[in-house]
């Protein structure tokens, strides 16, 4: 994106857009949208929210997918890629270019890229590593070093593998069914990488509990690790407050916070992994939080204090 | 010439009937980035109590046939921080505010009714009585006629002459007509409703109920006819009580099936989340309904469908 677009600020749209493109991608399909105002803004580490369904649908939420690209052909495209899991995803799969489709985005905040050139380590499961290739851009325009390291099940299943080897300085891939690079999951390779790598930050995305392992290694290598989660989401824009995980805020209380607005970036170490589902005791808001509070140390209140240009 | 949209809150006057339903808009500031908040006739905000809240475990949520069933257990910062924060911004937008404010005891209540009073701006008060009543078992006062009552008349007393107090009814109750006489005696301006119908979902992969609390409250357009039969009932039972109407507005042609039951203002909650500009594309829609049908005045269409029963039935019960 060039520097002379809208404030990063300026906020979603609703965007009534039009199908150009939907292709296969080995287990995904890729969905490309004139949408120009989208376009504009976006930021990597955000997405869209796609309504579904058609007219008098019966399926009412918005269904959520990271922006993969933006491009600035017909005025603006938007891409997402997605796997089909339920009816919604089945929908979308089966529209052909030239049909309208109705988007709000770009929501949730970006991946906050550092001030220096440094090692950075982009981490992606199944297709969460979608996001990943505009950021690699953002990070190398930077002057930043990006190495992949990617992972899932199998081998078709690995967004971006090829993209990965021909841009990123290392490319390492894993598959569960060892079809693809190594055998096994990302965090079996992690440390081998980080050290190959130097890495001084990683990014990370996909599933919830990749997130986890790779936030507890990175800790452990006192290494800050930026992470896009995935809740399941009613509105994506932040009124409904069904996307909530306990969250470490600066002031060391821990928050329900909405993924959808004041994520879906976190710093991985401010997220309480173990608590998710729940209703962390200290927790602001939850029964007898200020006694708690004022009696002990927050539980786990190790956090690390992170490196400065990396606040979230 | 375009319909007269103007509409009664209690003393209060609107430019139009279309609100926000409490808990689907929070106090207006996101939905401010993609509509004027000052061109509807209220936001309603999401019900606030007197401590900051963290509400209930995820998943909170799950999608149901033309509908969802949410289990948030109002979270949400606190009075204090809501009139320090969140009233200034609806009232320097412009918007008008009606505050809806939830508690576990009628003294709560009460004493949120008489800080919003203190607060300068406030247009109406919305009591949500669809909480549990920690001193009485746990029972929702929406569902006893004496609690629901006891809330009201607290809050009535607490709340400033000019600030019209509406109680929200839950349509999860044998009799719902009993509840909404019992909050008009007890000096409720007006009545709102539907609030969301228990439900619960569960995954039959996983075998597990899908809320972590087991049961959520049902919203959207499944639950529409329902809304058209409360608000019938109780425009019947209390012709002359203004009503709020909600449940699954999804258009002006929704909007105004709940008008013709009887309400003069209808709030739009779970459609916002399929499209966040709807409460002004429904406000657009229903100016084009009453158009269409040659009506100049949102009043006279008000309740309209008593007086035009189906040919060849008699009046009565409609159950
Ligand atoms: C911020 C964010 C980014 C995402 N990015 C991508 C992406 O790039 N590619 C991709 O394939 N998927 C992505 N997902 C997951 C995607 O939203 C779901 O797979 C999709 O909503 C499923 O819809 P469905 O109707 O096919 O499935 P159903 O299971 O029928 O959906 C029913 C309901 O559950 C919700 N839901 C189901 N699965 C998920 C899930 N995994 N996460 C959140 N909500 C879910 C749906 O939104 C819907 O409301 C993302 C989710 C979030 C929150
Ligand atoms: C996510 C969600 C949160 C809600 N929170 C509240 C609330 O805090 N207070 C309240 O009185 N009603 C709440 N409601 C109920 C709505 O205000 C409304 O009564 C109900 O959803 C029916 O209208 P709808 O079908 O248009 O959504 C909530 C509904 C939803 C879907
Ligand atoms: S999805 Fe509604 S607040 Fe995040």
């Amino acid at each position: 994106m060039t520097s002379d677009g809208p404030e990063p600020d300026a906020g979603p749209l609703q965007v009534r857009g039009t199908i150009l493109t939907v292709r296969r991608i080995d287990a995904y399909h890729v969905m490309t949208v004139v949408a120009p105002g989208i376009a504009a803004r976006f930021r990597p580490g955000q997405f869209v929210a796609v309504a579904v369904g058609g007219q008098d649908t019966s399926m009412l939420l918005r269904r959520c997918f990271s922006i993969h690209d933006v491009r600035p052909d017909h005025g603006g495209t938007v891409e997402f890629v997605f796997s089909v899991v339920g009816r919604g995803t089945q929908w979308l799969a089966e529209r052909r270019p030239r049909e309208a489709l109705d988007l709000t985005g770009p929501l949730g905040r970006p991946f906050p890229v550092p001030r220096d050139p440094v090692s950075c380590l982009l981490v992606g499961g199944g297709y969460g590593s979608s996001p990943l290739f505009a950021l690699a851009d953002r990070l190398r325009e930077r002057g930043c070093t990006v190495d992949f390291l990617l992972g899932a099940a199998s081998g078709d299943k690995v967004f971006g593998a090829l993209t990965a080897r021909r841009t990123g300085r290392s490319a390492t891939i894993t598959t569960v069914d060892g079809s693809l690079g190594v055998r096994g999951i990302v965090t079996d390779v992690l440390g081998q990488v980080i050290h190959d790598a130097r890495t001084d930050v990683i990014y990370a995305c996909g599933p919830m509990p990749m997130l986890r392992q790779v936030t507890a290694l990175a800790r452990r290598y006192d290494i800050p690790v930026q992470v896009a989660v995935e809740e399941s989401m009613a509105c994506g824009i932040g009124v409904c407050m069904t996307c909530v995980l306990p969250v470490v805020g600066s002031d060391g209380i821990t928050r329900m916070v909405r993924s959808c607005v004041d994520g879906p970036v976190f710093r991985g170490e401010r997220v309480r992994w173990d608590d998710i589902g729940t209703i962390p005791l200290d927790a602001f808001g939850a029964p007898g939080w200020e006694q708690r509070r004022l009696r002990q140390p927050r539980p786990g209140g190790e956090h690390t204090a992170g490196r400065p240009g990396h606040g979230a | 010439m375009a319909p007269d949209l103007r509409t009664k809150l209690g003393q209060v006057e609107l430019p139009n009937p279309i609100l926000t339903a409490s808990g689907c808009a929070g106090a207006g500031r996101e939905l401010a980035q993609f509509i004027d908040v000052s061109k509807i006739g209220a936001v309603v905000t999401k019900s606030v109590m007197l401590a900051p809240r963290a509400g209930r475990p995820t998943p909170r949520m799950v999608e149901t046939p033309s509908g969802m069933l949410n289990a948030i257990g109002l979270q949400g910062p606190g009075i204090d921080a809501f009139l320090q924060r969140d009233l200034p911004w609806l009232l320097s937008r412009g918007a008008r505010a009606v505050v809806s404010i939830a508690g576990s005891t009628v003294e709560e209540f009460a004493e949120l009714a008489a800080r919003l009073s203190d607060a300068p701006g406030v247009t109406a008060i919305e009591v949500n009585i669809s909480c549990p009543n920690v001193e009485h078992r746990g029972q929702v006062f929406a569902c006893d006629v004496t609690d629901s009552g006891s809330v009201v008349a607290a809050v009535r007393a607490r709340t400033r002459r000019d600030i019209p107090v509406f109680a929200k009814l839950s349509p999860d109750v044998t009799d719902i007509v009993s509840i909404a006489r019992s909050c008009v005696t007890a000096g409720a301006d007006g009545l709102s409703m539907i609030n969301t119908l228990l439900g619960m979902a569960i995954d039959t992969e996983t075998m597990r109920p899908v809320l972590a609390g087991l049961t959520g409250g049902l919203s959207g357009p499944a639950i529409r006819p329902i809304a058209v039969r409360c608000i019938w009932q109780v425009r019947e039972a209390l012709p002359g009580v203004p009503i709020i109407g909600m449940g699954g507005v999804l258009t002006g042609r929704d909007a105004l099936e709940l008008i013709l039951a009887g309400a003069s203002m209808v709030s739009v909650g779970t459609a916002t989340f399929h499209d966040p500009s709807a409460t002004v594309r429904i406000l657009r829609e229903l100016e084009e309904e009453l158009a269409r049908r040659g009506i100049d005045r949102l009043s006279d269409v008000v309740g309209l469908a008593h007086e035009m029963r189906p040919a060849g039935r008699a009046a009565g019960s409609v159950v």
